[in-house]
């Protein structure tokens, strides 16, 4: 849930971590997901149709990734935070059954722009699904 | 290696620019709400009007991950918005393909924004061949990182404007291993990742079977005394074949140690801190470290042994942990 009370720059300093969100992985999630984000590869939704891309079951997308990544950002930083950018990185697919832990840490704060950057990974029990950087400007 | 000859086709496509891809849907509430709650975002910036019109925007903006989601084909594929060009921006993955590089994995996905975007814009956006890598080779197989710069635009009477950027590359390649079909019926599973067991033999079984029961052995020649480790049958001082084993305390310090950050191995934690380890004993061992920050590990560091067990008591490693001198 994003927090009402937004971080405030100069409350934020490097090195502070971001708490941990902890996203159940389900069909359902990766199903919807891909909808909500009109991406309708058979991959994100038919089961059969990614057995036979070689995966296991149905995949999350990436644009529900960056979603998810948005939203771990933001609980932390609040509804006044503005994005610059979101950067990811992909690594092991998300998969239905599994959960994915967000955690995170302030990498960079320029004072002149009021800018902070956050580096997020998202780990599964594969390995780091996601990693990247945001850059927020912060009231 | 002299590049293939098909491959300067591609390159002469480096930099060429591909035309608009319009959205189908302006920017509207109902999809950024089905959006946010799929996502479970509840910022009231996006949802809620009383107080986005407080905000600097006047209004509901758009969630800012949003952005690409806007200009998708949808339900059929290739069937894009009209107007919408119908070149294709993927043609050099395609020439990739015709060349026996048939499989493609997403690598970056790098979304910046100029500003939030308000109900009822109409965007489009044109794409770049930015660039075609070198043919590497990773642990999912041999071919080429592909990048593409798509460029986001609302249209506006005066004159459209800039609105975001996706870095888009993709790893287009031909796979190490081809991957078995599943199952057909099988239980889908999350593959399970555990840590590698250890090559135990004749010479180190004591070692696994102490660690097992909490006791870190060294071996010791009966002959002259010497430790000896890791174990091997015979003395490295008197050549003896006859040895015993005594049980270090545990104490110790960073003889030396690395990091490992790249590539993440599951199902290790990363960055992963192992140690060289001189036992108060006078011999050396290798073991992962634990409770420590990776600034502030140290040559000379004191430690002590604790042992840990992993994937469901299967295997259990002696690790050191950082003491006070």
């Amino acid at each position: 849930m994003t927090s009402k009370n937004s971080k405030r720059f100069d409350d934020v300093r490097p090195g502070e971590a971001l708490p941990e969100l902890a996203i159940p992985i389900t069909t359902t999630l990766i199903a919807a997901g891909a909808i909500a984000t009109r991406d309708y590869f058979p991959g994100h939704h038919d089961m059969e149709a990614a057995q036979q891309l070689g995966s296991p079951h149905v995949f999350m997308n990436i644009l529900t990734t960056s979603g998810l990544a948005q939203r771990f950002v933001e609980a932390w930083a609040g509804p006044a935070a503005r994005f610059k950018d979101l950067r990811i990185k992909l690594g092991a697919p998300n998969y239905p059954g599994d959960t994915m832990t967000f955690s995170g840490e302030v990498v960079r704060a320029d004072a002149a722009s009021r800018e902070v950057d956050v580096a997020l990974k998202g780990k599964n029990s594969m390995g780091s699904h996601v990693t990247g950087t945001a850059t927020l400007v912060l009231p | 290696m002299a590049e293939q000859e098909w491959m300067s086709e591609v390159r002469a496509k480096v930099g060429r620019e591909y035309g608009r891809v319009y959205a189908w849907d302006e920017v509207n509430a109902p999809m950024i709400r089905q959006w946010c709650e799929v996502m479970g975002i509840d910022n009231p910036l996006y949802t809620d009007a009383a107080h986005a019109a407080a905000s600097e925007f006047g209004g509901i903006v758009a969630p800012p991950a949003m952005l690409q989601a806007w200009c998708l084909e949808g339900l059929h594929m290739n069937n894009y918005a009209p107007g919408s060009t119908d070149e294709n921006p993927y043609e050099v993955l395609k020439m990739m393909e015709a060349h026996g590089y048939p499989s493609v994995v997403a690598v970056n996905s790098d979304l910046s924004f100029e500003r939030y975007l308000k109900l009822g814009e109409k965007l489009y956006y044109t794409t770049r061949l930015d660039s075609v890598g070198e043919e590497k080779t990773t642990a999912l197989g041999t071919g080429f990182f592909v990048t593409l710069i798509m460029s986001f635009f609302s249209q506006k009477p005066a004159g459209d404007e800039k609105v975001g950027q996706l870095l888009f590359r993709v790893f287009k390649f031909r796979p190490a291993n081809v991957p078995k079909p599943a199952e057909k019926g099988a239980a889908p599973a999350v593959p399970k990742y555990k840590r590698p067991q250890p090559g135990v033999s004749d010479d180190t079984r004591f070692f696994w079977e102490g660690v097992q029961a909490g006791r870190l052995l060294i071996q010791r020649c009966t002959c002259c005394g010497t430790l000896r480790h890791p174990p091997a049958p015979v003395c490295i001082d008197c050549h003896s074949f006859d040895w015993d084993t005594v049980e270090a305390s545990g104490k110790g310090e960073i003889h030396s140690f690395v990091v490992m950050h790249y590539p993440e191995v599951p199902p290790f934690e990363h960055p992963n801190p192992i140690g060289l380890i001189d036992l108060d004993e006078g011999v050396r061992l290798v073991a992962g470290l634990v409770g420590v920050k990776r600034d502030e590990i140290g040559i000379g560091q004191r430690v002590q042994v604790e042992f840990q067990s992993f994937d469901d008591g299967e295997l259990t490693l002696p690790m050191f942990r950082p003491v006070a001198g």
